[in-house]
């Protein structure tokens, strides 16, 4: 067995995979975020429990409807949208000419809400999701063993980012976004129904996110939990790229996913703290975050 | 007589708990040039944001073409033909030179098209790939015309078009309105410069204190120059 700096190989290829496998959901997570708050101006704390929600709808639809993996994925997103859709129509389009922090506290309390009704009818003991069988297995890649899942997770998140930059970067409909970002009233006024947009605005982040529950649904238990635990990081991921910026949330997502990686190997006891010491030195030296136009 | 292109009758309007409109009322006919003039704080850029619905709070009447527009939403307001050119030109930064000008909705069939604005603004296409605020002023001024050219909307509503912006840019975008009027365009024009808005109007309003004070037919402009002087305290 070989060693890179005295750490034996395997053990660092397997921090640095998780570490990459964490980095995809922060990106995909940090990624509807970053849409969100743009168009809406509005901290989605409800991001980690719509997450969680995604991958409930994935179980549910197998467990109840016999509804598979890869129907999941696209199901479970269109869902989790619709019921984005609810709750900008229904309570979040109430709070736009209010200061942030009420936005702030209104998803804070949904997440509240909808991890309590989970926990109530479910436990918080998490039920197992299988790996679909078509990605069960592992490669060998000669310097370790990659499970074949766990692959894909990455490749996946790597397709879903990509395509998101290239509406929101190459597309009309992208450009309308990114006008309706820095100047709604004027885009409205070039006769572009904005109300609709920003509802279909996050009813899209929050699809994000639900499709990031379905990815994680075989990796960690679905449970309660699984997006508070992630919700926090995501939040420092976010500033650390820039509000708002979507490059900058997915570089910095797989980015401090590696950096949380090689922590475990080299010292695990900083690994939970590392992300928010980079947080505090970034901000001390860019404000406006790594990517963020300063305003 | 028939109504008149544009209609408005004692429109007021708020911002907060400041009301800057007072009742104004005027015309505009269709295939007109019609200019607010006024000083600074009179309510030409209040009018026209209160006609685009821009304003949080308006009240009165505003009918174009039949159709009332107080209380329709913007983007609406938009989608019944009329043209906005913002005051502050309202060029998106995010957006390059070719989504700037692709982003308005086409809302009629007859509005210019892209190689039309590209012979009107020459510069417009050499630097289509730019960042929309990398423009200098002038082009940012001529890009923020030309996106409204190109929806199909037959009013436009431009506001001091000719703010700092050197003579013969301002030459260009004289030639520009007197280019589109004739093509059957009608154009409400803000202007701080009664000179050169003189040389494109039909008829002029001047405002003051949130109302219309005045009218003045462009043909008797020389001979009522003193009262204007007046008005506008030059």
């Amino acid at each position: 067995m070989f060693t890179i700096l005295g750490f034996p190989a395997p053990l660092l290829f397997g921090q640095l995979l998780l570490g990459v496998i964490n980095g995809a959901f922060y990106a995909l997570l940090s990624l509807g975020l970053a849409v969100i708050f743009g168009m809406l101006n509005i901290v989605n704390f409800a991001h980690g429990a719509l997450f969680m929600l995604g991958a409930f709808v994935a179980w549910g639809l197998l467990e109840y409807l016999g509804i598979g993996y890869w129907w999941a994925l696209v199901l479970a997103p269109l869902v989790v949208g619709a019921f984005g859709i609810v709750l900008e129509k229904l309570l979040i389009s109430r709070l736009y000419k209010l200061d942030h922090l009420y936005g702030l506290l209104l998803t804070f309390g949904l997440a509240l809400i909808i991890e309590g009704l989970a926990r109530n009818n479910f436990g918080s003991s998490g039920m197992p999701y299988p790996i679909p069988a078509s990605l069960q297995g592992a490669m060998n890649l000669g310097f370790m063993f990659l499970p074949v899942y766990r692959g894909w997770v990455v490749v996946a998140a790597l397709v879903m980012c990509l395509a998101t930059w290239v509406v929101i970067e190459k597309t009309p409909l992208g450009a309308t976004l990114r006008a309706a970002t820095e100047n709604a009233k004027l885009v409205q006024a070039f006769g572009v129904n904005v109300p609709l947009m920003i509802t279909l605005t996050y009813a899209g982040g929050v699809a994000l996110a639900a499709f990031a529950g379905v990815l994680a649904a075989p990796i960690y238990s679905v449970n309660p939990n699984m997006g508070a635990n992630f919700i926090i990081v995501v939040f420092a991921v976010v500033v650390i790229g820039g509000m708002g910026s979507i490059l900058g949330s997915v570089v910095t997502g797989f980015g401090l996913g590696v950096i949380e990686g090689l922590t475990k190997v080299f010292y695990p006891q900083a690994s939970a703290t590392v992300i928010f010491l980079v947080m505090i030195i970034v901000l001390l030296a860019r404000p406006a975050g790594l990517f963020g136009r300063a305003a | 007589m028939a109504e008149p292109m544009l209609q408005v009758r004692d429109l007021n309007a708020w911002y907060g708990e400041s009301h800057v409109l007072h009742g104004v009322d005027f015309d505009v006919g269709e295939g007109e040039v019609v200019t607010l003039l006024g000083r600074n704080g009179a309510g030409k850029t209040t009018t026209m944001k209160s006609i685009m619905g821009l304003v949080p709070r308006r009240a009165g009447s505003i009918r174009f073409r039949g159709a009332e527009l107080v209380g329709m939403r913007p983007d609406l307001i938009a989608r019944t033909g009329i043209g906005f050119c913002p005051e502050e030109r309202g060029i998106f930064a995010s957006l390059d030179v070719t989504e700037n000008l692709m982003l308005p909705r086409e809302v009629a069939p007859g509005g210019l098209s892209v190689a039309e604005i590209h012979t009107l603004f020459p510069n417009l296409k050499e630097r289509a790939r730019s960042q929309g605020t990398k423009l200098s002023g002038g082009e940012q001024q001529m890009l923020a015309i030309g996106r409204i050219l190109r929806t199909g909307a037959k009013l436009l509503l431009l506001d001091e078009p000719t703010e700092g912006l050197a003579p013969v840019i301002v030459q260009q975008i004289g030639r520009t309105i007197r280019e589109i009027k004739a093509r059957g365009f009608t154009v409400l024009l803000v202007e701080q410069n009664f000179r050169f808005a003189a040389t494109l109007a039909d008829r002029h309003y001047v405002m003051e204190h949130g109302r219309i004070i005045d009218m003045i037919p462009n043909a008797e402009l020389e001979a009522r120059m003193d009262t204007l002087h007046e008005y506008l305290g030059v």
